[in-house]
């Protein structure tokens, strides 16, 4: 009896959703993070942003645990009283999803509360399409676009028709699909600037693929990936935009796309 | 002598690389492998299955390599044939000359075989006065090139055909200069007919084997030219030389990772010939060599027994991860600078070479994890990457600028308070220096960046600081 009255009692309660901003968001572009709020808002959700830095995928992936670990563990502790996590991103949601776990090997204790945060941590998009059963939503977006498919959201996280199905219910929007959508743009964190060249190469073909679609905009759900497009194909002088798909998805991409001039208005 | 290795310049080979017009050219066609792996995966409802079932054989086999190895000896030795084991690259070199000496041999045919570049064979028989035949058609091009291959399936797609063309025509001075050698046909009909005569010469024929199966002493190997066969059944002598992790328990076993192996290769169901030779020539055989031979490398694989590269012994050497790698889509397989290029060659190179000499490869990795993805033994290679990354963390021997920005990038990340004041100032000057234009087009410290690509500016201020503003406000 007990537990079903505190069923229903959690039922009533919207769920208690912490935001994993991410730096690159938190820092770059927080209209991405806004973006995010107000989806998970639209569908019902308490946010919160506890204080937080970075997931530490850049020292894990640069060979020095003792750091990855540091962070997550303090990105464990700092989301303890959140029904879920929510990052909009598949990069950093790899990092804290698949890979928090095997930072703990040796210690039960915080192996078992990697495993648990693992379990209540989500991608954006595909937290409001699995998790939430989120189906359409309320935007107005008039224009071609493509996604590209973000590597870790893809392969780590399987995130690949959700985002698609969602940007299916956006009033005035048409996709069209990249010939190579689910190829790395060669951005890959610190690999983009340590390996500038090579990078270039792969980020070039990338560009090449959307320049031979009739897209305005490109779309991913990691800004990571996006700012090297965006650069590139600036870089090029390509008038194709970029975007995170949540600021479409949310209805605010009406301010300037990534690397935009910034309207003196806005402020 | 192994094959030098140009691992440590491998930045100057990838500039090479992107700037070799013909080579990107030829390029174009390695990424057509995608393509048709994905539809013969398709074609097959248990093909993933079929990976759970060939990793779980490898795993198994590993496990009990000691055991496999032996019970593979005791089955050759009964079959006639003669199993020698070496522990380095030297020791096979040495053992083969020694059999080739012994022999008289004074040509040897050759089957495509990685291990025999790992060991660098060509060079020591040449050395050593006898003449080494590739007769594999890619292999057989880029000797003629004085090259080695750049992949391991495809030893050869860096060249193109008009390459192949020139190529023949300096190597094949007896025929008429005026032939048409326009069609890739006539190219072949060419390396055929030339190639039958070297066949029906040797005295020995050497062959690498993608399986040695313990239950019978049978070595495998699969082609699609036919010249495996040709080149280990006419001799009088066949060696075959292969690495310790090659060996299976069973035929089936064996027949359970054929079926994965081509389709993860090339996309065909099955490669155009398998062949099992279980050693020589017996009374009622019509054909086969009078003596079979295999050679066992170690080469510094047992040490990876037990450790955390242990599952990069399962690799059947199929290519799959180095054809769906961005990084080897751009640059090919020579910017490796080593035997193995592609993702298996990041991960197994600084294991046979050492992480001091091989350490860039597992750097130049974007992780997309599109390798561990299509590999047919789910050998997680971003993971391995990365272990190598820790080694080199640990031993210091990442760059040292690096390893400083990453431990003030750290202070700050440890320090949530500092981080967000730290991380706003940065974030409204970066705002205000690049207002006008939204991006950047330089950057002091970016450059590896900005070279290439503008940089957004950032919007104005960090989400946190305007988050924190906007619930105080509504507090």
């Amino acid at each position: 009896m007990h537990a079903i009255a505190s069923e229903r009692e959690d039922r009533r309660r919207p769920p208690r959703v912490g935001l994993f901003v991410t730096c690159l968001v938190d820092i770059m572009r927080p209209t991405v993070g806004f973006a995010a709020v107000k989806l998970l808002e639209d569908a019902g959700c308490k946010v919160v942003v506890p204080a937080q830095t970075c997931c530490g995928q850049p020292a894990f992936n640069s060979g020095d645990r003792a750091t990855a670990a540091a962070l997550a563990r303090q990105a464990i502790e700092a989301f303890e009283d959140c029904d879920y996590v929510v990052a909009p991103s598949g990069s950093c949601g790899g990092m804290l999803i698949r890979h928090y776990p095997e930072l703990f090997a040796g210690e039960p204790e915080m192996a078992t509360k990697a495993e648990r945060f693992a379990g209540k941590t989500h991608e954006l998009v595909s937290f409001l399409t699995d998790v939430l059963g989120v189906e359409r939503v309320t935007a107005r977006f008039d224009g071609t676009v493509a996604y590209h498919d973000s590597c870790a959201g893809l392969r780590e996280l399987g995130v690949k028709a959700q985002p698609r199905r969602l940007l299916a219910s956006v009033e005035g929007l048409s996709l069209v699909e990249l010939d190579e959508a689910e190829t790395c743009c060669g951005f890959g964190g610190l690999f983009a600037a340590k390996y500038g060249e090579l990078s270039n190469a792969i980020v070039s073909r990338k560009a090449d693929d959307i320049r031979k679609t009739p897209v305005g905009t490109v779309l991913a759900g990691d800004l990571g990936c996006l700012l090297n497009i965006a650069g590139k194909l600036q870089r090029e002088g390509s008038p194709v935009r970029a975007r995170h798909v949540a600021e479409v998805l949310a209805g605010m991409a009406d301010g300037p796309a990534i690397g935009e001039p910034q309207k003196e208005a806005r402020r | 002598m192994t094959a030098v290795a140009t691992t440590p310049h491998f930045k100057e080979n990838v500039h090479d690389a992107l700037t070799d017009a013909r080579l990107q050219g030829a390029l174009v066609h390695a990424r057509n492998f995608t393509g048709r792996r994905a539809a013969a995966a398709a074609r097959l409802p248990e093909f993933e299955a079929l990976r759970d079932s060939a990793r779980a054989i490898k795993d198994h086999t590993l496990a009990h390599l000691d055991l496999y190895l032996e019970a593979y000896e005791l089955k050759v030795t009964e079959s006639g044939g003669h199993v020698h084991y070496a522990e380095d690259a030297e020791a096979a070199r040495t053992i083969i000359l020694d059999l080739c000496r012994g022999l008289g041999a004074r040509s040897v045919t050759k089957g495509k075989s990685m291990i025999s570049e790992e060991i660098g064979l060509n060079q020591a028989l040449e050395a050593a006065g006898i003449e080494a035949v590739e007769t594999d058609l890619g292999e057989y091009i880029i000797q003629l090139r004085g090259e080695t291959p750049s992949h391991i399936i495809a030893p050869a797609i860096h060249v193109s055909k008009r390459d192949v063309e020139q190529d023949f025509r300096k190597a094949h001075r007896d025929l008429p200069p005026d032939r048409d050698l326009s069609e890739p046909e006539q190219l072949l009909a060419e390396a055929r007919a030339v190639l039958r005569a070297k066949f029906l010469a040797a005295d020995v024929g050497i062959t690498g084997a993608n399986f040695l199966v313990a239950e019978t002493g049978t070595s495998v190997i699969v082609t699609n030219e036919g010249n495996g066969d040709l080149t280990q059944i006419l001799p009088r002598a066949h060696i075959v030389i292969a690495s310790i992790e090659k060996v299976v328990p069973t035929l089936e076993d064996a027949a359970q990772l054929l079926r994965v192996l081509a389709r993860s290769a090339t996309g065909q169901d099955a490669s155009v010939y398998t062949t099992f030779s279980t050693g020589p020539r017996r009374p009622d055989d019509p054909d086969g060599p009078a003596e079979y031979h295999v050679v066992i490398l170690d080469n510094g694989r047992s040490s990876m027994l037990g450790g955390a590269f242990e599952d990069m012994l399962r690799c059947i050497r199929c290519g799959a991860c180095m054809n769906h790698c961005p990084v080897y889509q751009a640059v090919g397989g020579h910017a490796y600078g080593w035997v193995y290029p592609g993702p298996m060659g990041a991960v197994l190179t600084p294991s046979l070479i050492g992480v001091a000499e091989g350490g860039q490869l597992p750097n130049a990795s974007t992780f997309c994890g599109r390798c561990e993805e299509v590999c047919p033994v789910r050998i997680p290679l971003p993971n391995m990457m990365r272990h190598w990354r820790e080694r080199e963390f640990e031993r210091a021997l990442s760059p040292a600028t690096v390893r400083a920005g990453l431990g003030l990038w750290a202070f700050f990340a440890r320090r949530p308070t500092l981080y967000r004041f730290a991380t706003d100032l940065v974030a409204r000057a970066l705002h205000l220096a690049g207002r006008g234009k939204g991006r950047f087009a330089s950057i002091p410290l970016a450059g590896g960046w900005t070279r290439y690509r503008d940089l957004a500016a950032p919007e104005r201020t960090t989400f946190q600081s305007q988050w924190r503003a906007k619930s105080g406000a509504v507090k």
